[in-house]
């Protein structure tokens, strides 16, 4: 175990996991898909923060959980740009952010 | 990190409850512009987790990218798509909420256990890098990362261009359900959407 001269790992998992679960659920109960996406980088946030907090403590001279979140955050950027686009293509089309009423891939 | 210890608690309790309870706000506001200006919080907050564990350059990217991109993005489309809207009540939410609530929780539990009872194999506090983050990231970056990184430069063009041809107006010389000439002006036109439910 860690000595007491720092905040425990333990710490930052378990307030990313609670953020993971956050985002989770609003996904889920979302009725705005505006909301849905601010969901979605909830839940990219707190695997940042789970990957920053493992670089830090298990690999801190390496530091490839970094890397990593370097890369998350490019990948993050670009799914908002293109999901924002979608959105509003989508909204032109229905005009409504509904989530319950894009039901055309329903059989 | 040259912090005293208690500063580094304080610290780290003050940002994750900024951060949990942004982040219960996002999800349960019923304004979703309060929501847009929370998750400006949540994300600021996630940047000053990052400096506590020695990550200046990420803390940094995090607060350009999130709080300066995706943010302002997020905001943008609320401006264009926030058209007051009474939503059509759904005859099973009650039923709904309990089973994603329940699912939440049973992950989260789970999720707690795992981080508390496994044994991490924590390397020794005494070879960090520290501050010299920045270099160590910008030396992966260009060896062992390079075509990841190519990669990712690649996909942000993509990215960017799929985004224009998503979201602008059709520039077609007619409609295509109509055959009528579309108009190309400027400002748009209220027209009749085509995929509206006929039902």
């Amino acid at each position: 175990m860690m000595s007491l001269e720092s905040i425990p790992l333990q710490a930052f998992l378990i307030v990313s996991s609670a953020l993971f679960c956050i985002g989770i659920w609003g996904l889920l109960n979302s009725r705005n898909a505006v909301r849905v996406l601010m969901s979605i980088e909830l839940m990219l946030n707190a695997v940042n923060i789970n990957l920053m907090a493992f670089s830090s403590y298990v690999d801190n001279n390496l530091i490839q959980g970094q890397v990593f979140t370097i890369f998350v955050i490019t990948v993050a950027a670009a799914e908002a740009a293109v999901g924002l686009a979608i959105l509003l293509s989508l909204y032109r089309n229905r005009v409504t952010v509904d989530m319950e009423s894009f039901n055309l891939l329903k059989w | 990190m040259s912090i005293a210890i208690t500063t580094q608690i304080i610290c780290f309790s003050v940002l994750s409850l900024v951060i949990l309870i942004g982040a219960l706000g996002v999800v349960l506001l019923e304004s979703i512009v309060y929501s847009a200006f929370l998750l400006g919080g949540v994300f600021m907050s996630v940047a000053g987790l990052y400096l506590l564990l020695n990550a200046s350059f990420v803390a940094a990217a995090q607060v350009l990218v999130y709080v300066g991109a995706v943010n302002v993005l997020i905001i943008f489309a609320i401006m264009l798509v926030n058209k007051k809207e009474d939503l059509k009540p759904i005859s099973d939410i009650k039923s709904r909420r309990i089973i994603s609530t329940s699912i939440c929780l049973t992950l989260l539990s789970l999720l707690i256990r795992v981080d508390l009872t496994n044994v991490w194999s924590l390397s020794n506090p005494q070879n960090s890098i520290g501050e010299e983050s920045t270099i160590r990231i910008g030396e992966h970056l260009f060896s062992d990362y390079l075509l990841p990184f190519e990669v990712a430069s690649v996909l942000l063009l993509m990215a960017m261009i799929g985004a224009i041809v998503l979201a602008r107006r059709d520039v077609m010389s007619k409609d295509i359900s109509t055959g009528l000439p579309v108009d190309q002006e400027l400002i748009e036109k209220s027209s009749e959407p085509l995929l509206t439910n006929k039902n």
